[in-house]
């Protein structure tokens, strides 16, 4: 599956890889309905560092869409919280 | 639902809208290249005003380096003269110049890395238009609309999510700009309230009048004394 990590680029990433991402995934989701900042930027570098450790990248001139939509690396808790309130960090 | 879930939908609610918006999907080509072209130009533009920012916090860091060096040399003058009171002014703007000083470094780091982020992002999208551009040729080419449907939704799909990534990181570049600009402002101004003292070494200052005047006063109890020995008094 390719897994697209917003602001670097997309990876290829084996399906076996899914279910982690997942776990980790709903693990934020709890974090930041906690409030919990901290714990929040080790969890959502777990993913990020998840896809970057097991992908493959795909070179700058693929054109494909992505499986996954990770935001990016460095997104902040303000923002984080902004896409769960569903005003989302893209405009439409 | 995710992050990722939430993140993957709304982007992929905008491609669905670009894919809807024209019957004959070569249209859809064309005007998805025409959007490609114009945030390829937004790219550029952010990477300048990044740049420009960097600039003018790195004159500001050349400009605090000076005043620090002037104020420990006013400081020196000061102890010389016997005004420790003056010495002290002068230690204490030194020190809040040195914080100042780091501050502006830490800034300037990452407004580099900003930078770097914007110029990556900028060739990315470049080798993603260029092979959009072929595509699109190809597909005008050589199928009738009924057939270009499948190849059409592919490229534009992977380019629309492509252009929603980079619009997002341009979008946020330039918000991180802003704020620093404000700083850079706020600082100019503390600047010119003298809060900090003219930095750029153009005026007297409070410090070196006080210390022309200690020096002025010396000179002329000189003068004086000289006078007074050859008038005999």
């Amino acid at each position: 599956m390719i897994v697209r990590l917003m602001g670097e680029g997309q990876y290829e990433l084996d399906k076996m890889h899914l279910d982690e991402i997942n776990k980790i995934d709903n693990n934020i989701v709890n974090i930041v309905n906690k409030g919990d900042e901290k714990t929040f930027k080790s969890e959502f570098k777990k993913l990020t560092d998840n896809v970057r450790r097991h992908g493959k990248k795909l070179p700058d001139d693929i054109l494909k869409p992505s499986d996954l939509i990770i935001p990016p690396a460095d997104l902040t808790f303000e923002e984080a919280k902004m896409i769960f309130k569903g005003e989302g960090l893209i405009e439409g | 639902m995710g992050l990722i879930d939430r993140t993957s939908t709304i982007i992929k609610a905008k491609i669905n809208k670009i894919l809807g918006k024209f019957e004959d999907p070569r249209e859809t080509l064309d005007y998805s290249y025409e959007k490609q072209i114009e945030l390829l130009r937004n790219v550029k533009r952010g990477v300048a005003e990044v740049t420009t920012a960097k600039k003018r916090l790195e004159l500001q860091k050349v400009k605090l380096e000076q005043n620090f060096k002037k104020l420990d040399d006013q400081a020196r003058e000061a102890v010389k003269a016997g005004r420790e009171d003056l010495a002290r002014v002068a230690l204490e703007r030194k020190s809040n110049t040195q914080a100042e000083i780091a501050s502006l470094e830490q800034q300037i780091a990452d407004i580099a890395k900003e930078q770097e982020k914007l110029m990556v992002t900028e060739k990315r999208l470049s080798a993603k238009i260029e092979s959009f551009r072929s595509t699109k040729e190809t597909i005008k080419a050589q199928y009738s609309a009924a057939e270009a449907q499948v190849k059409v939704t592919e490229s534009v799909s992977g380019i629309s999510e492509e252009m929603s990534d980079v619009g997002l990181a341009v979008q946020r570049a330039q918000d991180k700009t802003e704020s620093m600009k404000a700083r850079a402002s706020a600082l100019d101004e503390l600047v010119e309230a003298g809060t900090l003292e003219d930095v750029t070494g153009g005026t007297k200052d409070d410090i070196d009048r006080e210390l022309a005047k200690i020096k002025s006063k010396g000179e002329v109890d000189a003068q004086l004394d000289a006078l007074k020995k050859e008038l005999g008094k």
